[in-house]
């Protein structure tokens, strides 16, 4: 069957799971209790949270008056953490579209996760342009609707307007998309619950998902379109992000570059977060089977390229600085002048953390490390945050006007919003953690058979395959139920388990099927051009018979196998290297 | 009409395929088949119509940008043409560049939303409503086969167990 993945493939479901394992797993920790340090974790962000949310009703209160702001500085920590938070939120639909769109299977054990906490960065980052407005009740100006004060329109020509837009298209198509994926997932928890009030709950929440072959055959077609969606929808949004910057006439923000570096910028702190995050969860939740080093080596890669672009990014940004010899370019958040002025420690931290100690995942040691990871990921994240403050506050502390040079300094408001927008994120995320499937358990059960460690051993050493908790395998040896053996294809082993004793017959329909070498007509051909052979594996050839390259250049999975079986060396080898591809080539 | 239909319960998703095909080679009608997880193959192994999924999302995602063209043209073209930064706001094409993140955003939206709606209502999943498959396992890791029958339970019920049904219960149908 068509579950076959290259040995070379690390196996990406580790703990030799099986269908029912992966259910257990997944309801775990819905189903038990929530352990002390999850309380603990839960009422310090609650009270950060309550804190902020203090900090808010005073801002609303009271005016935008009770923030740092200036004369000059006219936006600060608000704009900071927001650009901060959208970017955070754009791993999410990263992982779950991008990667969909490229059929790469460890985004299934992390989709989930990301997207959650995609969706909770978005709900932060909403917060500071609505709050930012002085007269939240206002808000309503931004939507284009028909109202009582004349004709007076939302300007369709402004990207503070497009990012409205963007913003809540992205939210909310973040959203379906996650709830859709969720349904059969829900539903498992629901079939699975025993108390009356969570089956009521997970029945709501699975909105009646029965998962008939209809209902699956449209939920992968709407999962590939919604992606194809998300992708260029994702882009769009940290584009129009970095616009609100780069359309206006501000040094240092006036550049063409914003948009690609604002969304490398965003995927490389959105990766940054989701680490951060899902290190502590495959511990807490007990997912280390599922979240494996394969995942978080390949997020730490996607890392280093996205923070090779940011670098790149800065690099011109400075460079484009300098080359001008303008003064008033002397002073943006990439020049000599902000690299030695006042504000160098926000510079340097930017370099430091987002450029500089990312580099250490060129070491494969350090990429496949835990510990090191979580402690880049924080570097990262803090990093990101100092890009946004830099943009905005270093560009906007000088100009033209050398009287009104400034700097900023955060009031305990600015301060107690952005803690408590952290504890929001986290009060949001440990509930999830609590109460959502945390894997897209339907989806990593369709990978199973092609990427569970099991599988994939058994298939290597063709031995039925084997399962870590008794009793819950998926495959029973079907002869016990089934009156006469049927002719179906056992679904694991693929090839026939072979003796010594019938060695002969498989090498007689080795030879059947890929043709006899005659020494009077034919011509042996030097076997060891291929990569691969060796003088070893020649002689183990000619024995069988083989002896020209129109023979190998037959060879398919089953005559590899075949061969695997009678040698009993280098199983796969053959494959791999692609015997018969060579053999082709060689014979013309 | 069959007021009979057989549930056979498999546990393998290959066994499974196998057995759709068996009994479709039978010419015995398979009403339903529900599985834990997307198989891939298996509509067509069943003999399902493609969905048409994309296709409704196609023509909601133009919906969304006609209206969108609709939208901005009455808005900053005939309601209330303003000059912002001498931008040209006499027509709608002269403007169009400044409008294009709004375009594509309508378009993005309505695709989106409208084809997850189409896909909920045509799969009758809402909040509320009851599910239907009729074993709890086959959220698990079992799978289920519905197959009518009309007075040729026997037959069918050990076709069934052949192609490697684990469990195999009769149902009364209303």
């Amino acid at each position: 069957m068509g579950h076959y993945e290259a040995p070379i493939r690390e196996a990406i479901i580790t703990g030799d799971k099986s269908y029912h394992d992966i259910t257990v797993d997944v309801a775990g920790p819905i189903e038990r209790k929530a352990n002390k340090q999850w309380w603990i974790a839960f009422i310090i962000s609650l009270a950060a949270f309550l804190w902020g949310f203090g900090a808010i009703a005073y801002t609303i209160g009271t005016g935008i008056g009770v923030w740092g702001l200036n004369n000059r500085i006219n936006w600060a920590w608000d704009i900071t953490n927001f650009v901060w938070w959208v970017g955070i939120g754009h791993a999410g639909t990263l992982i779950s579209a991008v990667l969909l769109l490229f059929r790469q299977k460890w985004r299934m054990g992390i989709n989930r996760s990301a997207e959650a906490m995609t969706i909770f960065a978005v709900v932060q980052a909403g917060l500071f342009p609505l709050i930012h407005m002085g007269r939240i009740w206002d808000g309503f100006y931004v939507l284009p609707i028909p109202n009582a004060l004349g004709s007076l329109w939302v300007n369709f020509n402004s990207p503070l307007l497009w990012d409205v837009f963007a913003i809540s298209t992205y939210l909310t198509v973040s959203l379906v998309f996650w709830w859709t994926g969720l349904l059969p997932d829900f539903a498992m928890i629901r079939d699975r619950a025993t108390k009356p009030f969570q089956k009521k709950i997970y029945s709501l929440l699975s909105f009646g998902w029965s998962g008939r072959a209809k209902d699956w055959q449209r939920f992968e077609e709407v999962s590939l379109v919604l992606a194809g969606l998300a992708t260029p929808l994702v882009l769009s949004v940290h584009t129009i992000v970095s616009f609100d910057f780069a359309t206006s006439v501000i040094p240092g923000w006036h550049s063409t570059v914003y948009p690609p570096y604002f969304v490398a910028g965003a995927v490389f702190s959105g990766f940054a977060m989701v680490q951060t995050l899902l290190l502590i969860m495959r511990k807490v939740c007990n997912l280390e089977y599922y979240i494996t080093r394969v995942h978080i080596e390949n997020m730490n890669k996607v890392i280093l390229v996205t923070g090779g672009i940011v670098t790149v990014a800065y690099l011109s940004e400075f460079f484009v600085g300098w080359y001008t010899g303008s003064s008033y370019e002397d002073f943006v958040y990439l020049s000599v002048g902000a690299a030695t002025g006042p504000y160098w420690w926000a510079f340097w931290s930017l370099i430091i953390c987002n450029s500089v100690i990312p580099q250490l995942f060129w070491i494969k040691k350090i990429r496949t490390n835990y510990v090191w990871t979580f402690i880049i990921s924080i570097f990262i994240n803090i990093g990101m945050w100092f890009e946004r403050f830099d943009i905005i506050v270093i560009n906007l502390s000088r100009g033209h006007l050398p009287s009104s040079w400034t700097q900023f300094s955060p009031t305990f408001v600015d301060i107690g919003i952005f803690i408590g927008t952290l504890g929001f994120f986290f009060v949001l995320f440990l509930l999830y953690a609590r109460t959502f499937p945390v894997i897209a358990q339907a989806e990593v059960k369709s990978i199973l058979k092609s990427t569970g460690d099991n599988y994939k051993r058994a298939r290597e050493t063709n031995q039925p395959v084997q399962f870590a908790m008794a009793g819950a395998g998926v495959s029973q040896p079907i002869n016990v139920v089934a009156e006469e053996q049927p002719a179906i294809e056992t679904p694991v082993i693929e090839t026939p388990e072979v003796t010594v004793d019938d060695k002969d017959a498989q090498t007689d329909s080795l030879l059947a099927s890929l043709g006899t070498f005659d020494p009077a007509t034919d011509t042996a051909d030097d076997l060891k051009k291929i990569k691969g052979v060796g003088p070893k594996m020649e002689a183990t050839l000619n024995q069988i018979g083989i002896y020209t390259f129109d023979q190998v250049s037959k060879m398919t999975k089953k005559e590899y196998d075949l061969l695997d079986s009678i040698t009993g060396s280098f199983p796969g080898r053959a494959e791999r290297d692609d015997w018969a591809g060579q053999a082709k080539n060689l014979k013309s | 009409m069959s007021s009979k239909v057989i549930h056979a319960i498999y546990d393998d998703d290959d066994v499974l395929m196998n057995a759709v095909k068996e009994v479709r080679a039978a010419h015995h009608h398979i009403e339903e088949v529900y599985t834990p997880f997307p198989v891939h193959g298996l509509d067509k192994a069943m003999g399902l119509e493609p969905t048409r999924m994309g296709i409704t999302a196609f023509m909601f995602g133009l919906t969304g940008l006609g209206f969108a063209v609709w939208f901005l043209n009455y808005i900053m073209i005939d309601n209330w043409p303003q000059n912002i930064g001498g931008k040209p706001s006499f027509t709608f094409y002269h403007n169009m560049p400044a409008f294009v993140p709004i375009l594509f955003e309508m378009t993005v939206f309505f695709a989106a939303h409208l084809m997850v709606i189409t896909f909920y209502l045509r799969s009758k999943i809402w909040p509320f409503r009851k599910a239907e498959n009729p074993d709890p396992r086959t959220t698990d890791d079992k799978f289920l086969m519905e197959v009518a029958v009309d007075g040729n339970e026997d037959e069918v019920a050990s076709l069934l167990k052949r192609t490697g049904a684990i469990e195999i219960n009769v149902k009364e149908t209303h």
